[in-house]
């Protein structure tokens, strides 16, 4: 049983004001895959260097198992590490990249070779393993990389953008070998990324950080439906949730329109003070009957889907908003159409903190 | 490499840069196969108005190295020389390649001090510390030893080495350390199996010029080493007479004191260019 739990763990680095990573505090579970997502400088991947001993803490702890390992040196802590630029010594081949953790441990030749050979037969990497990492294309390195940290059976895995070095049809691939490989195995997982689909498709949960904060940890379904603030559900979905600024009149209005809630966002709005936001999946935005009047900018045809980017006039500027329709559709660019909202609409507080979501209307 | 003009160059202008280029590495190596030349030649020869054509000759190589008017014979000399720059240069790299790894892996506190430190060492003229140097040499029993050169010339390369060892120990990407490290390696797997046979081109660098430096060395060897352990540059001095005719002597003395770093250079010329054009690890 190896689970992995951060503990208020601090992270701040010289010559900065704020922590990279602040007082973050996350349970992972045995044999579970936990993706870290997060923008550019949200302190994911330094949460993972942290886990890995590669960061020391400036405060909390980290526990691997039952252990405190928060100054622990990084190969007593049991881990492998897949790096995003794979991190293959270029001077071992395939076989010895592959071996040299459990050469470092003392395992004797005979049991090394055999272990290799098996995670090579695992990856398919079989034929390449007296090569150089220079002779290898940028897959093949990858599992590599994912070879040289499953041969060691440890009791994490650490992950760091593995996948972003690849070209976009391959990742998409891998991305599923490497899913049912973790799930076959059942080793703890941490796995880092910027890439809201990689996460949401990846992760058992997924952990969404900004700005050092964690802001949501949970099943990447309750990330979609249920965001826990303005931040998480404008990260998570693609294309994004349309968020919108209504301000602190009520009945609330998108353009000319008021928006009416079911009982539930009823009760939920009549709690709330001050500026509000409401937000709302494209595919919560119909074009066709409906009471405003929008303007389409563009028509991103897909094949299954098609995305319209509309414009509308809200408070007197230009609201730049999204509608996923199914194919057919027949506008075009420049075309006025009408608009209506059938689907779950989100209420955010002038903090930014969803305070109720329920299916909505707009009123003519 | 392929021979392609810029787009839109015109052909003319690459060819005068390319004959420019010929003139000037002629009149770079013109005084040296003059020298070679001139070894083959006769003292008449050679004293003469210069010709090309002669009937080259391999005395002046049989006069110089069986002389013994200098101080030793040439094969004294070059022993001397060869231990006294093989163990400087092994010392220097023992000592340099944990100072570099010092100041390039983990930083030290004020780091950037101490390699200034170091490379300061190399601007007081020699001349300046050559009394003291002396002085201590005396006091230690040390004048006219071979030990004394080997001291010498191995503070003499350490700051550069280490100066060097640092660039190259910089370019080792820092994840593969880091994933090393996380693999289980100990600072001395870290070395052996990573940091060393990736940096190995800029350590064959280093060394070798080191090797030079001190091969060529003249100023301490003659100041404090003159007679007994004498090396090949004191030997090259010694053994010309310099009344009558002496340049093809000369010359053939110079070119045996040039061949080993001439060789060295050559067999390391692959790896030295890896390594001096910075870069060369990735």
């Amino acid at each position: 049983m190896t689970s992995v739990r951060f503990e208020k763990a601090m992270r701040m680095y010289a010559g900065t004001t704020s922590p990279a990573v602040n007082a973050l505090d996350l349970e992972i579970g045995d044999g579970e895959l936990l993706v870290l997502v997060g923008p550019s400088g949200s302190g994911k991947s330094t949460a993972l260097r942290m886990l890995a001993g590669l960061e020391p803490l400036d405060g909390g702890a980290i526990y691997i198992g039952d252990k405190d390992v928060s100054t622990t040196r990084p190969r007593d802590r049991d881990i492998a590490m897949v790096f995003q630029n794979y991190a293959l010594y270029p001077n071992l081949t395939v076989a010895e990249n592959m071996g040299f953790a459990l050469k470092q441990a003392g395992v004797p030749k005979d049991e090394r070779i055999k272990q290799v050979q098996e995670a090579a037969r695992l990856l398919d990497l079989e034929p390449y393993l007296d090569r150089k990492p220079k002779n290898l294309s940028g897959g093949q390195r990858q599992r590599v990389a994912m070879g040289r940290a499953i041969v060691r059976r440890p009791a994490v895995f650490l992950m760091d953008e593995p996948l972003s070095n690849l070209d976009a049809k391959l990742r998409v691939q891998t991305r599923t070998e490497l899913a049912e490989l973790q799930s076959r195995l059942a080793v703890t997982t941490v796995y880092v990324t910027h890439d809201q689909v990689e996460a949401m498709t990846m992760g058992d949960r997924v952990a969404v950080l900004k700005d050092g904060f964690l802001q949501q940890c949970d099943a990447p379904g309750v990330l979609y439906h249920e965001p826990a603030n303005i931040f998480v559900a404008g990260f998570i979905g693609s294309p994004a949730m349309n968020l919108v600024s209504v301000g602190s009149e009520r009945p609330l209005r998108l353009g000319t329109s008021a928006i009416g809630f079911d009982p539930a966002g009823e009760a939920a709005l009549s709690g709330l003070v001050g500026a509000v936001s409401v937000g709302f999946r494209p595919e919560a935005l119909h074009i066709g009957d409906g009471p405003l009047r929008a303007r389409i900018r563009t028509v991103e045809d897909l094949g299954s889907e098609v995305f319209v980017h509309l414009a509308l006039e809200h408070g007197g500027e230009n609201l730049a908003l999204v509608s996923k329709m199914p194919v057919p559709f027949s506008g075009h660019p420049g075309d006025e159409v009408s608009v209506q909202i059938s689907g779950t609409v989100h209420l955010f507080d002038a903090d930014g903190l969803r305070a109720g979501s329920s299916d909505a209307r707009l009123l003519s | 490499m392929t021979k392609e003009r810029a787009v839109g160059e015109k052909r003319w202008v690459n060819g005068v840069f390319g004959l420019m280029a010929w003139i000037l590495g002629a009149l770079f190596f013109f005084p040296v196969a003059w020298m070679v030349l001139s070894s083959f030649k006769t003292e008449q020869e050679a004293a003469t108005s210069p010709k090309i054509t002669f009937t080259p000759t391999l005395d002046r190589y049989r006069e110089v190295t069986k002389s013994t008017r200098g101080l030793l014979s040439f094969g004294q000399a070059f022993s001397n020389s060869a231990l006294i720059v093989v163990s400087s240069t092994i010392i220097v790299l023992l000592l340099a390649i944990p100072a570099a790894y010092a100041l390039a892996i983990r930083p030290v506190p004020k780091w950037r001090d101490v390699l200034f430190f170091f490379i300061s060492t190399k601007f007081l003229p020699l001349v300046a510390s050559i009394l003291p140097l002396w002085i201590l040499a005396k006091q230690f029993h040390l004048l006219n030893t071979r030990l004394v050169l080997v001291i010498l010339y191995t503070g003499m390369n350490l700051p550069l080495a280490v100066w060097m060892l640092r660039s190259f120990f910089s370019e080792v990407p820092r994840e593969l350390i880091e994933a090393a490290e996380i693999d289980g390696a100990s600072l001395r797997g870290q070395l052996t199996s990573i940091i060393l046979p990736m940096a190995a081109p800029g350590i064959a660098a280093t060394a070798l010029l080191c090797v030079i430096f001190a091969w060529n060395e003249y100023f301490f060897a003659v100041q404090l080493n003159p007679v007994s352990g004498a090396t090949v540059p004191i030997w090259v001095t010694t053994t010309i007479s310099t009344r009558g005719n002496f340049l093809a002597k000369l010359s053939a003395a110079s070119v045996l004191a040039s061949i080993p770093v001439v060789a060295a250079g050559w067999i390391a010329q692959k790896r030295m260019i890896r390594g001096l054009a910075m870069g060369a690890i990735k």
